[in-house]
């Protein structure tokens, strides 16, 4: 694989468009999709028409009860009669989405793309934590019952133990994060709340409590991708695609020390060496990593090679990561205070750095003019990492 | 264009059944293969793997999770595309043509013959509230469809038939095909009526196989093998996912797809420079319906042809050699690369009792099935 190029065209980012985050929104998976994408195009001053093709993202068809879901939302996401596709990398297929997008437009098989990610988990009952009952192996893993919050525990457990983190040092994520999202529009839980607010909520697996975790959400998100070219005769103010990365760790979770996550590092070191970043702390400006979990903000910046092994909760003690901070983190409000649609979710990151790097985000606004910002998301089995890379 | 090329394909053959293998070992199996005819290794060589995969074909959710360590890429740049493998290959040509990358590996495959309820989960498929209500098995969409594509072009029942009695016998000399046999027309035409009119002997059978294969960018392609089989051009679109308000006799969304497939590949008159195609025969009328869609014949001008045997293995224009669909077996998201496959082995001359002559550029085209519209299309030459 080539490093320090960015695709046989350069891919811009030229519009955004994100619903509300809610349960148990009305509008069916179609219409959310409609909604951003039209938000999306508005913003770019574009029609369909002038769309190439389209790719979307949306996590499992169990959600919905619906096999072949990319088919079905194919007309809310602007695919009709278009080169359409869905990627799917489980919780990692926000960001991925985007990257998908860019080889679209870098290949140069197409001028425009719209990249749509839309999730309707609230259709699924009782809870859409029983569609995760069936992601697991169904001979070793499934029998025992076990459902994602259970897992990630384990991990959160495990990068406490290996680091001698504090639930209370973690806490703090999840408290920034919350009040954080009091300036989003879209938001489902922003809050202030306190570091004993979290460690006084329900233990739901131990040491997983209610408000370290992200809610159950509807939403859907949209981006308008566009060739050098053809950028700059849309907007004048393009938001660049310059690295890309994915990566994916086996499938045996039971066998890999969980304290690390090695295929967030996979997939930062390909975006990386294709943006040409060599310190990431120092080239970096503003960063959404992943945040179902707040222990997982945590563990993102370590695997994004944002700071060292076991050092994410001190930079959060210290402010750095606060939204005025050396190194913003999740200035959004992250999926712990705007919501988590799996698939929207990831995607509602990238549009945040979007309007971050425009000096968009209005009163979510980081300070000092950032040019670089970047995005992850992360999915599958304790498994999947994907990140992209922008610059103004 | 020479910007892409196939440098090695694996292949587990397909079966109605495989109770020996798991699905992760006929992942295994074909990947080895494919890594072994182009010699790499997928640890160091291939920079991207792609998996084609739908969650209620495999009955997981997720299935991404379970695809890196049988195909070599653990820690590696894996991604799934929820579409047939011929989509796949799409995506893993436009990787290519990015530049970054140099090799990418692109698997599908079916293990049809674990899914206990195929009608229920295909009704999964169709509109929650509009559509799925209406029960039955959902192939009556295809009788719906075959219905109204004969009344439109006038094709016969007949000329149906001789897609699958021309399927089924190339399919004899096929040894990936288990459902090849030796047909009369009439044999089709007093099989029984399973969705009027599709009768049994027109759908075709479920199995299970897999197919990987390793693409190259031009540069590297040379150094891995004498006898790239380039990628000229590809092509996929989908039409609506209403039933209510899509044309029922064209293949729209396949028309959308190959236009597109012709412009990148340079192809202006299709019929005079395509040498053989693979194409879709889930249903007999589907061969008929594709052919006018992709151009390879004139308008309402399938049916003949294939009753004259212009579109038989020594004819004109050899549509399906391998046994198709119908002598293969529908192996789900695997159809396009089974069907690539073909096309890939016929460029290269090794398609041993099959071998078409004089064969250079070879058309691919793969339908996703019901109650979809969309479809994708790549045109593989040798020089």
């Amino acid at each position: 694989m080539k490093g320090k190029m960015f695709g046989k065209k350069r891919v811009a980012v030229v519009g955004a468009g994100l619903t509300l985050f809610r349960r148990n929104l009305k509008e069916t998976g179609k219409e959310l999709a409609y909604e951003a994408t039209s938000m999306a195009l508005d913003s770019a001053g574009l029609a369909i028409k002038d769309i190439d093709c389209v790719t979307l993202g949306t996590a499992p068809d169990a959600f919905d009860g619906i096999h072949m879901k990319g088919e079905n939302l194919l007309d809310g996401a602007g695919g009709w009669r278009k080169p359409y596709s869905r990627v799917f990398v489980g919780g990692g297929t926000g960001v991925f989405a985007a990257n998908s997008g860019w080889w679209h437009v870098a290949s140069g098989l197409f001028d425009t793309c719209l990249v749509v990610a839309e999730e309707k988990m609230s259709s699924c009952f009782p809870h859409p934590q029983y569609a995760f009952t069936t992601i697991f192996d169904p001979m070793m893993n499934r029998p025992l019952g076990i459902n994602l919050v259970w897992i990630f525990a384990l991990e959160m457990h495990r990068y406490m133990h290996v680091h001698g983190i504090k639930k209370e040092q973690i806490a703090l994520v999840s408290v920034k994060n919350k009040g954080n999202a009091l300036d989003h529009p879209c938001a489902q839980l922003p809050a202030k709340i306190t570091v004993e607010d979290v460690l006084n909520s329900e233990t739901l697996v131990h040491p997983v409590q209610r408000l370290d975790i992200s809610p159950t959400s509807d939403g859907a998100a949209a981006l308008v991708l566009a060739s050098e070219d053809v950028a700059k005769k849309i907007t004048d103010n393009p938001v660049w695609i310059d690295g890309v990365g994915w990566g994916i760790d086996s499938t045996y979770w039971t066998n890999r020390d969980l304290y690390y996550p090695k295929y967030v590092e996979c997939a930062a070191r390909m975006a990386y060496k294709m943006a040409g970043i060599h310190n990431p702390p120092k080239e970096i400006d503003v960063a959404e990593p992943y945040d179902p979990f707040d222990y997982k903000e945590l563990h993102h910046m370590e695997g994004l090679l944002l700071c060292k092994k076991g050092e994410a909760p001190k930079l959060t003690a210290e402010g750095i990561t606060q939204r005025d901070g050396d190194l913003p983190i999740n200035p959004s409000g992250g999926l712990l205070g705007v919501g988590n649609p799996i698939a929207a979710a990831g995607l509602m990151k990238v549009c945040e750095i979007f309007w971050q790097l425009r000096g968009e985000a209005g009163k979510r606004q980081v300070p000092g003019d950032p040019r670089t910002g970047l995005a992850q998301a992360w999915g599958d089995l304790m498994q999947y990492g994907s990140v992209i890379v922008m610059r103004s | 264009m020479r910007d892409v090329a196939i440098v090695g394909v694996g292949c587990t053959g397909f079966k109605s059944v495989s109770p020996d293998l798991s699905y992760k070992e006929l992942m295994f199996e074909a990947a080895t293969r494919a890594y072994e005819d182009a010699e790499v290794d997928p640890r160091r060589d291939i920079d991207g793997f792609i998996t084609c995969a739908e969650d209620y074909w495999e009955g997981f959710s997720i299935f991404d999770e379970f695809v890196p360590d049988q195909l070599g890429a653990v820690l590696r740049h894996l991604h799934t595309v929820s579409a047939d493998g011929l989509y796949g290959l799409a995506h893993a040509y436009m990787l290519i043509r990015t530049g970054v990358f140099d090799t990418v590996a692109v698997e599908a495959h079916s293990k049809a013959s674990d899914i206990l309820t195929f009608a229920d989960i295909v009704a999964f498929a169709m509109d929650p509230i509009f559509n799925r209500p209406l029960g039955g098995h959902p192939y009556y969409i295809g009788g719906l469809e075959m219905n109204r594509y004969l009344h439109e072009t006038g094709a016969t029942k007949e000329q149906c038939a001789h897609v699958v009695v021309k399927n089924k016998k190339n399919a004899l000399a096929n040894p990936y095909a288990e459902y090849g046999s030796d047909l009369t027309v009439d044999d089709v035409l007093e099989s029984e009526t399973l969705f009027y009119p599709l009768s049994r002997l027109d759908i075709s059978p479920l199995s299970d196989g897999c197919v990987v294969m390793v693409l190259a960018s031009e540069s590297v392609a040379g150094k891995l093998t004498d006898l790239p089989i380039w990628i000229r051009g590809v092509g996929w679109n989908s039409d609506t996912p209403w039933l209510e308000t899509r044309d029922w006799s064209r293949a729209i969304h396949i028309e959308l797809a190959a236009r597109m497939a012709y412009r990148i590949a340079g192809v202006k008159d299709p019929r005079k420079e395509i040498d053989l195609a693979e194409i879709d025969d889930l249903f007999s009328y589907k061969e008929l319906q594709s052919l006018e869609a992709l151009r390879l014949c004139g308008e309402n001008d399938a049916g003949r042809l294939v009753e004259n045997g212009v579109t038989d293995r020594d004819g004109d224009l050899p549509i399906n050699t391998s046994g198709g669909l119908l002598g293969v077996g529908y192996s789900l998201e695997a159809s396009g690369l089974q069907k690539a496959l073909e096309v890939v082995l016929q460029l290269r001359g090794d398609a041993g009792k099959r071998q078409v002559s004089d064969a250079n550029t070879g058309l691919v085209q793969v339908w996703r099935g019901v109650p979809t519209a969309s479809g994708a299309v790549a045109i593989l030459s040798n020089v």
